[in-house]
Order: C-alpha cells, then sequence, then structure tokens
C-alpha cells in the first residue's frame, strides 16, 4: 500500500488528509491522474501547476517513481517563516 | 547543529533564554537572532490572526538539511530554529532562527540564509483570518528570489 497525505488548501478542496492506495505507480504523474480521475474536486486540487509533491518526504518531481510501501504527499507551494 | 537545534511547538518561546543557551562558548563572538511575528497587513487586509499547517515528519527532515547545509557553508558554533504550528494571534511570535560564531560575518549570513531557505523548502503553511473570512496565503516570488541568491 501507499500512504498518501494532503496538505493545505490541497487537503481542504479534497477534503481528505490521509488515505491508502494500491500501488506500485510508475510514476508520481501516474499516482496523481488516478487520484485526478475521481473528478470534481480531486481534478480541480491536483491538476494545479504549481502542486508539488514528496515521496518519503523529501521533495520531488512528477516523474519520479513511487514503490510500494512509500510515503506521497501533494502540497501547495510552502508559506512558513 | 545538536538533537535539539529544531523545535517544533504550539507554544511561545522566549528570546532571552534562547539567547543565553546559545552563547555558553567563550570562543562565541557574535550571536545573530531573528524573529518573524504575525503582522496586521499582508495579502489580506485586516489580518486578525492565522493558522499554521505542517507536515510532521518532514518538517523537521528539511529543516535539519538546512542546517547541515548552513554549516558546511559557515563557521557556526550553535544554531536553533523554532517554529510555532497552530492558532496564532496579531503580534504573535512565529519563528525563531538564532545563529552563534565566532565572527558576525558568519553569523548573518547563516541566520539569513537558514530564514530564506526555511521560507521556501519547510512544509509550513499559513491561513491567514480576516474580516472577510480566511484564506490561504500564496507563496511569494520574492521569497523564492532571496532563497536563489544562495546558489
Amino acid at each position: 500500500m501507499i500512504k498518501v497525505l494532503f496538505f493545505a488548501q490541497i487537503r481542504e478542496l479534497v477534503d481528505c488528509a490521509e488515505m491508502e492506495v494500491t500501488g506500485p505507480f510508475e510514476s508520481v504523474n501516474a499516482l496523481r491522474a488516478e487520484l485526478a480521475a475521481k473528478g470534481g474536486k480531486w481534478a480541480l486540487a491536483l491538476d494545479s501547476d504549481k502542486l508539488l509533491v514528496a515521496v518519503d518526504q523529501d521533495i520531488c518531481s512528477l516523474d519520479s517513481p513511487v514503490a510500494d510501501g512509500v510515503e506521497v504527499a501533494f502540497f501547495p507551494p510552502v508559506t512558513g517563516g | 547543529m545538536s538533537a535539539d537545534s529544531i523545535q517544533i511547538q504550539t507554544e511561545d518561546f522566549d528570546l532571552a533564554t534562547e539567547y543565553a543557551a546559545l552563547g555558553q562558548s567563550h570562543s562565541t563572538g557574535a550571536i545573530v537572532t531573528f524573529i518573524g511575528k504575525v503582522r496586521d497587513f499582508n495579502q489580506g487586509d485586516n489580518v486578525s490572526g492565522l493558522t499554521l499547517e505542517h507536515y510532521p515528519g518532514m518538517t523537521e527532515k528539511s529543516l535539519a538539511k538546512i542546517l547541515v547545509e548552513a554549516e558546511t557553508r559557515w563557521s557556526i558554533q550553535g544554531v536553533k530554529v523554532i517554529h510555532r504550528i497552530g492558532e496564532l494571534a496579531l503580534g504573535d511570535q512565529i519563528v525563531f532562527v538564532g545563529v552563534a560564531s565566532m565572527h558576525r560575518g558568519d553569523a548573518f549570513q547563516a541566520c539569513e540564509f537558514i530564514m530564506d531557505y526555511l521560507k521556501t523548502q519547510a512544509p509550513f503553511w499559513k491561513k491567514e483570518a480576516t474580516e472577510d473570512g480566511s484564506h490561504w496565503v500564496d507563496a511569494r516570488e520574492t521569497d523564492t528570489t532571496a532563497a536563489d541568491r544562495w546558489k
């Protein structure tokens, strides 16, 4: 299983902080596309060109592979400090 | 960087306490500290407070990477980052960065580097409360530009 996390406005839009999906995926983009296919708010939240993604808590590109057992997070650009 | 160099907490922090902890070594000649606060005017008018969300685990990991990078670039004797999360009111302290070094140049630069990288890489998100409701703060291009100059 793959643990998928959502933060900030992405989390609010999809109304979900955490879920599990069956993997692996060829890329983060493939996982993103599967989730976006749920339609509605999911497509809106995950189609953003400003979307950031982390695999096992390291920011990575949409091309990165998603092995079974990893943690994937989708979030907007960070605004701390 | 030591085990307690990074703290993520809802509680407030005290500058005098942090300053005293950073200045323990007699060879320390410079301590630079930075505190970020909640201000009343940002992307929305009349901000009355904000909520800070973060990604537990990744936050600590990304801050540790930033501190390690700072230590490879400058001569640092002590470093501390405290970032608050949860509900914050107008005027509240949000973030503390303190750097102790033998000389001021290292301390000034390392402190600014850590803040610039924290703002663009550490997974925190601010939601502002205003008279017209609440909204997520947009990332600023100027913050990215500030971080890019250290490359």
